[in-house]
C-alpha cells in the first residue's frame, strides 16, 4: 500500500517534473499556469512530462490519457475552428481532471491547449493514485 | 541518422541497455579547426561537444529501435539534458553508455553516459565526460496520417550492419556483450 501523498507533496513533485521537462523556473509553476502558452510546451513535451510523472510517482500512464489526441483532428469534434456539442462532451470524458468552464464560453480549439494547467496536471495525478490506493 | 559516428556496438541488452565506442582520430577533418593553432597557441584538437551528444544519439537510438526490432522509426525527439566535464582528444576512445528509462508505443527515454579511455593507460580508470538524456519518438505514433515514407529510413542497412558486426543479434536476445576487463 503506497504511503498517502499530500496534495503539497504531489504539487513538489509535479514542479520538479515541470522544471525538469520544461527548464522553467520554480517561481513559474504555480497552480493557474498553463503547460503551452505560459511554460512554453511543445507536443514533445508531453511525452516527456508522462514519463517523468511515471517514474516520479511510480505510476503507469497511458499515452492520450493526461493529454488526449486525435480530438482535434477529427470532423464530428471540430466545426470552423470551434468545438462541436459532441467534441465538448468528448473533452469532458477524456479530460476528467480538467476545468472546462472558462473554456465553454468561446470553444476555440487554440484554447484546448490552455485547458493543461499545472492544477489539471496535479488533479489528474491525484485520482491516479487515489485509484490506484483503492 | 544516415551517417555513421560510431565505431563498434560492444554490448547490447534488449530494452536495457547499449554500450558502443568511437575511436577519436586526428585524421577527422573536424579537429583541424576545432580549434587550429593561432599565433600565439599551439593548436587545441577536441572532439565539439555537439558531436559527442550525436554518438550518445545514435547508442541510444539503436538501443531504442532494437527494443521494438527495428520496427519503428526511431527519431530523436528532445535532448532533456547535456552535461559536459572533460574534453574529447585524439588517440582516445570514447564509450557511450545508454539505459532506458521508460518505453512505450510513442517512444523512449533515455539516460547516458559517457566515458574517455586511454588505450596508452588501459588500466587507468575511464574518465566521465559528459551525461545525456535524450527522449525518442516513434515517428509514426506521433504523425499518424502524414506521408512518411513506408520503409524505415532511420534504420538503414548501414546501421544493421554495424549492429551485426559487433558480433550482436538484431532480434530479441539475452545480454550480448563483446569486451574484455579491463580495458573496457
Amino acid at each position: 500500500m503506497p504511503q498517502q501523498q499530500t496534495q503539497q507533496q504531489v504539487f513538489e513533485k509535479i514542479q520538479q517534473v515541470l522544471i525538469d521537462a520544461l527548464s522553467v523556473d520554480d517561481d513559474e509553476i504555480v497552480p493557474e499556469a498553463r503547460l503551452v502558452s505560459d511554460l512554453g510546451a511543445e507536443s514533445i513535451d508531453f511525452l516527456d512530462i508522462v514519463f517523468r510523472l511515471e517514474k516520479a510517482f511510480g505510476i503507469k500512464i497511458e499515452q492520450s490519457e493526461l493529454f488526449p489526441d486525435n480530438i482535434l483532428n477529427d470532423a464530428r469534434y471540430v466545426s470552423d475552428g470551434k468545438v462541436t456539442d459532441e467534441g465538448l462532451e468528448i473533452l469532458r470524458q477524456r479530460l476528467p481532471h480538467a476545468d472546462l468552464s472558462e473554456f465553454e464560453k468561446d470553444r476555440s480549439v487554440e484554447a484546448v491547449g490552455d485547458l493543461f494547467t499545472v492544477d489539471t496536471v496535479v488533479r489528474f495525478v491525484l485520482s491516479k493514485l487515489e485509484s490506484q490506493a483503492a | 541518422m544516415r551517417w555513421i559516428w560510431i565505431d563498434r556496438i560492444i554490448e547490447l541488452q534488449h530494452g536495457r541497455r547499449c554500450v558502443a565506442i568511437k575511436n577519436i582520430s586526428l585524421a577527422e577533418e573536424v579537429l583541424h579547426d576545432h580549434f587550429p593553432a593561432g599565433e600565439d597557441h599551439p593548436p587545441l584538437p577536441v572532439l565539439p561537444n555537439p558531436l559527442i551528444l550525436e554518438g550518445m544519439a545514435q547508442t541510444a537510438g539503436i538501443l531504442v529501435g532494437h527494443a521494438n526490432d527495428f520496427r519503428e522509426k526511431v527519431i530523436l525527439a528532445k535532448v532533456g539534458r547535456a552535461t559536459f566535464t572533460d574534453a574529447a582528444w585524439p588517440g582516445y576512445v570514447l564509450r557511450f553508455t545508454a539505459e532506458i528509462v521508460r518505453m512505450d508505443s510513442a517512444g523512449a527515454s533515455t539516460t547516458g553516459t559517457v566515458h574517455r579511455l586511454d588505450p596508452a593507460r588501459p588500466g587507468d580508470r575511464p574518465a566521465a565526460l559528459a551525461e545525456i538524456e535524450i527522449l525518442f519518438s516513434h515517428i509514426d505514433q506521433a504523425r499518424a496520417g502524414l506521408d512518411l515514407p513506408e520503409h524505415n529510413f532511420v534504420f538503414t542497412r548501414d546501421f544493421l550492419d554495424l549492429v551485426s558486426q559487433g558480433g550482436m543479434r538484431l532480434g530479441a536476445a539475452p545480454a550480448q556483450k563483446r569486451f574484455q576487463e579491463p580495458f573496457l
